[in-house]
């Protein structure tokens, strides 16, 4: 059989096999693509999230970096009424309060969502075939394959960098950020009292802000990675990737069965 | 030794008058964050306590804890201060040397088992069965814990006993440890600081004295009242801080006209300490009033905390001049290259393909 098309009901070919054993698809999404060569994948409030996540993460990069090494000393008015550090400052703190909202918003929609807002906060270790089409996705990238495959969420390499870079490097930089923001906001208050722990565990908070600063260029490194890889997948591969974060639909290119 | 003298009866006997002490103990309860009702109860204990007796011991230091702590202001002048708590042992203050001293701390802890207050000034250096560090013959850390097995709470004097401080720093080759990890058993008060400030050593033991308990401890062990807020938080430059006005260099015309000292690796927002709010020597003057950054002096571990004149600190696990921004540069420009060669080899591939496709097409 030469023609095969994923359209064509055929008891020979398992339609995305490798995508419905670790690219995150369900049986529905088959049915899906079968019918339409596209997929519905990321419902509003992931996608919702995602920008503003990255808005946030922007945000936070560029005045945590002034707050770690301020703009250079301006005077336009009197002390009192200037403010240069002090936006900057809750610049950084409203952005981080809107991401760790939004992070936890994330993580209910991960309970109440579709199959895919799942795929972020695990790692199917456990999977042997999912191992399989790590390896399979590096030698795509070290150019040893000569053709990507199709998956409906995030391919197994994307999810292990989603995982570490953002569902712990997020979680370390909340936690490491609510500390030294319950140092300003001192004993008593919320922070402090959600976070006062751990200002007690390091003792010297130096360490806190040098950790926190190591966590602000992990989340660089994702950043360069993530959008490289998806804008190159968006051209390269086989599916649509930056649009899908837009109208939630994953489209492919061709209609092969896998 | 008859009878323990109250406060009041020695301050009494050092022509206090009963004007002075009654001054003294409403100094003391704003000292302490109290109310003016607490007054009449700091001069009542003052009446009819009788003073505490205190062993005060030396390990490793440099004796600026005692140096300190002989300066105090307020609560009261030196000689004052030494009397009302009955110090019967002191290296450093007390007139009896050798056997006569070593002797004197036998008597204290054999006639005031459980009621002596033990101040450590310095830490024991535990390597070479404590070899680094000799009193009377006989490793410190063995007088620590003899001299804390019968006392009733702990004072662990400056960085030294608290920390470890300047001999504790990396490599720390005598492993000079911190009191509170070789006395497990005893009420231990952590007063940080190298020194501490005289009014909060004072201020402590005054607090032990008057409602004889541990004053309220935060999570690291420090009496709360002197070590709840940042330096940053009650800094006078905070203003110049919130403004975005800084030193940038020394002797710059910002530095004359005393702006944050941020720039300049004032560790201020990370240290918890009273000196923006008691400050030193009679309240003078304290090390950001006079135009230099806080080094942390009371923090847990600040000399292995990179330089005291960056913000962005050095990070030795990753060598001796690498920080945060060198080390995620590096990282970043490393990965950046990686996704640059990547992106080339990728288009070229993409590009190669194309002909090829054309070519069996033609």
């Amino acid at each position: 059989m030469t023609e095969q098309s994923i359209h064509t009901p055929n008891p020979d070919v398992y339609p995305l096999e490798s995508s419905r054993l670790t690219g995150d698809a369900t049986a529905q999404d088959i049915e899906s693509i079968r019918k339409r060569t596209s997929v519905f994948v990321y419902e509003w409030p992931v996608r919702l999230w995602h920008w503003v996540n990255a808005l946030c993460i922007t945000v936070l990069i560029a005045t945590g970096w002034l707050i770690a090494d301020p703009l250079p000393t301006m005077t336009f008015a009197e002390a009192t009424h200037q403010f240069v550090m002090g936006y900057v400052r809750f610049a950084h703190f409203a952005a981080a309060q809107i991401l760790t909202i939004g992070f936890f918003g994330r993580i209910y929609w991960a309970i109440v969502g579709n199959h895919h807002a799942r795929q972020l906060f695990y790692v199917p270790i456990l999977n042997k075939r999912w191992w399989r089409e790590v390896v399979f996705e590096i030698k795509w990238y070290l150019f040893l394959e000569r053709e990507p495959k199709k998956y409906v969420g995030h391919n197994p390499l994307a999810q292990i960098a989603m995982f570490f870079f953002m569902t712990l490097g997020i979680t370390f930089m909340i936690i490491t950020g609510w500390a030294l923001y319950a140092e300003g906001a001192q004993a008593g208050s919320l922070s402090h009292n959600v976070m006062g722990w751990l200002i007690g565990w390091v003792g010297n908070t130096q360490f806190l802000h040098s950790v926190h600063h190591l966590g602000m260029w992990f989340i660089v490194i994702f950043m360069i990675v993530h959008i490289y890889a998806a804008i190159r997948e968006d051209i390269l591969s086989r599916q649509s990737m930056v649009s899908t974060m837009i109208s939630g639909t994953r489209t492919f290119k061709d209609d092969r069965p896998d | 030794m008859s009878q323990i003298e109250t406060f009041y009866e020695v301050m009494r006997k050092q022509g206090i008058t009963r004007r002075s002490f009654m001054k003294y103990c409403s100094l003391t309860a704003s000292a302490l964050g109290l109310g003016p009702a607490f007054v009449p109860q700091i001069a009542h204990a003052m009446e009819t306590k009788p003073r505490t007796p205190v062993i005060w011991v030396n390990g490793l230091e440099c004796t600026c804890c005692s140096e300190s702590f002989i300066r105090g202001a307020h609560p009261l002048a030196k000689d004052v201060v030494l009397s009302m708590i009955s110090l019967d042992y002191s290296e450093t203050l007390m007139a009896a040397a050798g056997h006569h001293a070593e002797a004197a701390l036998e008597e204290t802890i054999e006639k005031y088992k459980g009621n002596y207050i033990l101040a450590v000034e310095g830490n024991p250096p535990l390597n070479e069965d404590g070899m680094f560090c000799i009193v009377g013959g006989k490793p410190f850390v063995e007088q620590l814990k003899h001299a804390a097995q019968h006392a009733k709470a702990v004072i662990s004097w400056g960085a030294c006993a608290s920390y470890g401080c300047v001999q504790a720093a990396k490599p720390n080759p005598t492993q000079a440890t911190p009191v509170h990890k070789v006395i497990t058993d005893k009420p231990i008060i952590k007063v940080p600081g190298c020194p501490p400030i005289a009014e909060v050593m004072t201020g402590v033991i005054t607090y032990m004295l008057t409602f004889d308990r541990l004053p309220e401890l935060d999570r690291q062990g420090r009496p709360a009242m002197f070590y709840g807020q940042r330096i940053h938080d009650k800094c006078y430059r905070r203003p110049h801080f919130d403004a975005g006005q800084f030193v940038e260099h020394w002797d710059d015309e910002n530095a004359r006209k005393g702006f944050c000292l941020y720039k300049m690796g004032c560790k201020g927002p990370t240290t918890y300490n009273a000196c923006s709010t008691v400050r030193w020597n009679e309240g003078t003057s304290f090390p950001i009033q006079s135009g230099h950054g806080c080094i942390g002096c009371s923090e847990d571990g600040f000399w292995d905390q990179g330089s005291f004149y960056n913000r962005v600190t050095d990070l030795t696990q990753f060598g001796i001049e690498a920080n945060a921004d060198k080390v995620g540069m590096t990282a970043a420009g490393v990965v950046g290259a990686g996704v640059a060669a990547h992106a080339a080899v990728s288009a070229l591939r993409a590009a190669q393909r194309k002909t090829q496709d054309k070519k069996e097409e033609a």
